[in-house]
């Protein structure tokens, strides 16, 4: 680590071949959660031996087909790629600048107008190879901040916010339809396809001011700091819309991968448990010698699922992620039952089940249309539970199993313990998923540790935290 | 131990192309690493994107011959790898009446009484074989322990007769629909391929290659709507094979150009599920006639 630190510094530093950016690319992946072996590296390096440096995008396959195990893990790669492996890209007049330092960072208002052009040009044609070049001239005319070193930096929020690439959509537009042809169906896909190449031209614009950075901070800091991590790592308290979005993207596939592992867990609990009254029984015809063996005969009959979840906004996007999920799984289960609650408790069993559930807009159906506050709108547990208690009592049965989703911060508010321990008691289990780490609970106005005692609490913080719990958790 | 089937990459794209597969940069590379390194290929991705036809274009390609193995749920060494043939065994002892038993034990296995598996017969072949692990998350998690001690060294230890090693390792493509978590532990072994939706340029030339009857410009609107209806939420996006689908329905239908009454009537090739159907529709504004 030390070593790569010392060699991302500067780029002309002898140590900083081939093998140390291979080495640094592989302690940043490790960073970010992949379990890469020495093995893995090796081969990587004969890979690239085998395909060698001259394309780029071939590097990065190679490196990409040796160190990655899964297609999620491709987006930090290829961001991480970037870092250590920059495209060499030259602009006019652009290493000068560079040379003078991030200070100047301001082309001129006449400037920005030619550039924009050509960006909308760019993007009408789809050259790719021309918008990496124009993303670079980019950030080295309106991205640097900053006047002296250690302070002075490059940055893609500024380099955005002056260049706008999303007002050029009609430009784009217009440049597309000029081309002298008649109205056609596809020109309603227009605009989205133009939405998604400006995306896709911000994103070039991020990964070069990435790179400007890191050639200033070095490689290894930046890769760690500036990369986010893959979708099912982010912190459900910490996500962003953004990133709730793609990881609602994710509940699909991870939803058939649970459902096959309860289907194996289910198969092999059917297997293999001899009936010993049977057993006996069937063996006085033969002189009490068990000859032929009796197996336990499976009881049909699936889980209840009950849901109770805190929809209260520092949580809602956790208990909105592990709904859609429990709705894809719900073949797996005899019925699905979901409540929401922030102060009162309401079912919203039917807005989950209604048709294609719109992940999207889950979380404001469920605001909208149950009636979750009373008085008030903070949380308050002791009132949801007792609410609970009272009116969908029913709902709760021995072969029930109740998942309570929550931070258990009631905001000072009674916390009314013997509700829960009345939901323990009537239902076969009951988990608590808390998506704040055990070193929380209790702190503030959290009654974790009290609920905690009652029932089974868990921490569940990302998504592959919770894939792993429900795919244990419930009984098959 | 590599094959060396391939000298670039490039060759590999080439290659490829003449027999009918147009193979992405990403594709090519990694046939030519998995050729170059001799390792094993994990090719994921979506239903339809030609994972197991990469095989077969591998296969034709370099003129080698296929063993297939399709992984199932119940899958097992006897199928996998070899099994004794009880019945010519027991022939074999009727037979030799009189025999003694070491006689009869040291001829019973042999050879002739081995009924080699696909991955048996891949390792112990002489020719240049393409070993296809087809849909690999299908087989259940002992298999898989299977697969990695014959995939990490290309060996094979049958008791009565000695570990028998590849003479030429097999050029192996396993694929996987991803319905199942592969262990970290063959992943490992495997160089990882993940092959999605191509992007539109190559996705048109796809189109020309398979359906070349089809008016160039009608094929790039075909791309278009596809991609379109790719980046919708929808419950099964649409998949190169459905687009190829697509764009033969249309040159059947003697379509000359894409219209709402067209679309509407064909997207049932595209898409497999109503409420599918009903969100594009109303995404591309089918329904505002």
């Amino acid at each position: 680590m030390s070593a790569g630190a010392a060699s991302g510094a500067a780029g002309a530093d002898p140590a900083d071949g081939p093998v140390a950016r291979l080495t640094g690319l592989v302690a940043a992946l490790r960073d970010h959660g992949f379990g890469i072996g020495t093995g893995e590296t090796v081969d990587a390096g004969l890979a690239l031996e085998a395909v060698g440096f001259a394309d780029r995008e071939r590097a990065r396959e190679a490196l990409a087909a040796t160190l990655l195990h899964g297609e999620r893990q491709r987006p930090v790669f290829d961001r991480v790629f970037d870092l250590y492996f920059p495209a060499k890209v030259t602009v006019p007049g652009a290493e000068a600048e560079e040379g003078a330092g991030a200070g100047s960072g301001d082309g001129g208002a006449a400037g920005l107008a030619g550039l924009r052009e050509r960006v909308a040009e760019a993007l009408a044609a789809g050259d790719t190879a021309l918008l990496d070049r124009l993303a670079a001239e980019a950030v080295a005319g309106y991205g640097g901040y900053g006047s002296g070193p250690g302070t002075d930096g490059w940055s893609s929020y500024r380099t955005l916010s002056r260049l706008r690439p999303e007002t050029l959509l009609a430009r784009v537009r217009a440049a597309r339809t000029a081309a002298g042809r008649a109205p056609d169906f596809t020109d309603r896909l227009l605009d989205d396809e133009i939405r998604r190449a400006v995306e896709d031209f911000r994103e070039r614009v991020r990964t070069e001011a990435r790179r400007r950075v890191a050639d200033r901070q070095g490689r290894d800091r930046v890769a760690r700091r500036a990369v986010a991590g893959t979708a099912d790592r982010v912190d459900f308290l910490l996500a962003g819309r953004e990133q709730l979005d793609e990881l609602r993207r994710t509940v699909r596939p991870l939803a058939r991968k649970l459902a096959t592992r309860l289907a194996a867990r289910r198969r092999r609990a059917s297997r293999g448990e001899i009936d010993l009254r049977r057993t006996l029984r069937g063996s006085l015809s033969t002189g009490g010698v068990p000859v032929r063996p009796v197996m336990r005969r499976r009881r049909p009959g699936r889980p209840e699922l009950v849901l109770l979840c805190d929809v209260s906004g520092s949580v809602a996007g956790f208990a909105q992620f592990t709904m859609v999920l429990v709705q894809a799984l719900h073949d797996q289960f005899g019925r699905v039952r979901a409540f929401a609650f922030v102060n009162r408790v309401d079912e919203v069993t039917g807005l989950l089940a209604r048709g294609a559930p719109d992940p999207a807009g889950l979380g404001e159906r469920i605001l909208a249309e149950a009636s979750l506050t009373g008085w008030h709108g903070q949380s308050d547990y002791g009132t949801a539970l007792d609410g609970f208690v009272e009116r969908y009592a029913d709902a709760l049965g021995p072969r029930t199993v109740v998942l309570v989703l929550g931070d258990a911060r009631t905001n000072r508010a009674d916390p009314r313990p013997e509700s829960l321990r009345l939901i323990a008691e009537r239902a076969r289990r009951v988990h608590w998923l808390n998506p704040e780490q055990p070193s929380l609970w209790g702190t503030g106005d959290s009654v974790a540790p009290l609920y905690a005692g009652l029932v089974d609490m868990r921490p569940c913080r990302d998504a592959r935290q919770l894939g792993e719990l429900i795919g244990r958790l419930l009984p098959v | 131990m590599a094959n060396g089937f391939f000298g670039s990459v490039d060759e590999v794209a080439e290659r490829l192309a003449a027999t009918g597969y147009l193979a992405s940069p990403a594709i090519a590379t990694t046939v030519f690493l998995a050729d170059r390194l001799g390792k094993p290929l994990l090719v994921e991705g979506p239903a339809g994107v030609g994972k197991t036809q990469l095989a077969k274009a591998v296969t034709e390609a370099t003129g080698a011959r296929l063993v297939r193995l399709q992984c199932y749920e119940g899958v097992d060494e006897a199928r996998a790898l070899y099994e004794w043939n009880h019945a010519k065994q027991l022939l074999r002892i009727t037979a030799g009446r009189g025999e003694s038993w070491d006689e009869a034990r040291t001829d019973i296995f042999t050879e002739e009484f081995l009924l080699p598996r696909p991955l048996l017969t891949a390792i112990r072949s002489e020719e240049p074989t393409v070993l296809l692990v087809d849909e690999t998350d299908k087989a259940d998690v002992e298999v898989e322990g299977l697969l990695l001690e014959v995939l990490g060294d290309f060996q094979v230890t049958v008791p009565e007769l000695g570990t028998i090693t590849a003479a030429r390792r097999p050029f192996t493509v396993l694929t996987s629909n991803a319905s199942r978590e592969l262990s970290e532990a063959l992943r490992r072994r495997c160089l990882f391929l993940h092959i999605g939706f191509p992007e539109e340029e190559l996705e048109r030339r796809i189109v020309a290659l398979k359906v070349p009857g089809l008016d160039a410009a009608l094929a790039a609107s075909v791309v278009r709507v596809v991609g379109a209806l790719r980046a919708m939420d929808l419950r099964k996006v649409p998949s190169v094979a459905e687009t190829v689908d697509w764009a033969r329905t249309l040159l059947a239908l003697g379509a000359e150009r894409l219209d709402e009454r067209v679309v509407r009537e064909t997207l049932g090739v595209l898409l497999k599920h109503q409420d599918d159907i009903a969100r594009a529709s109303a995404k591309l504004d089918l329904d505002a006639v």
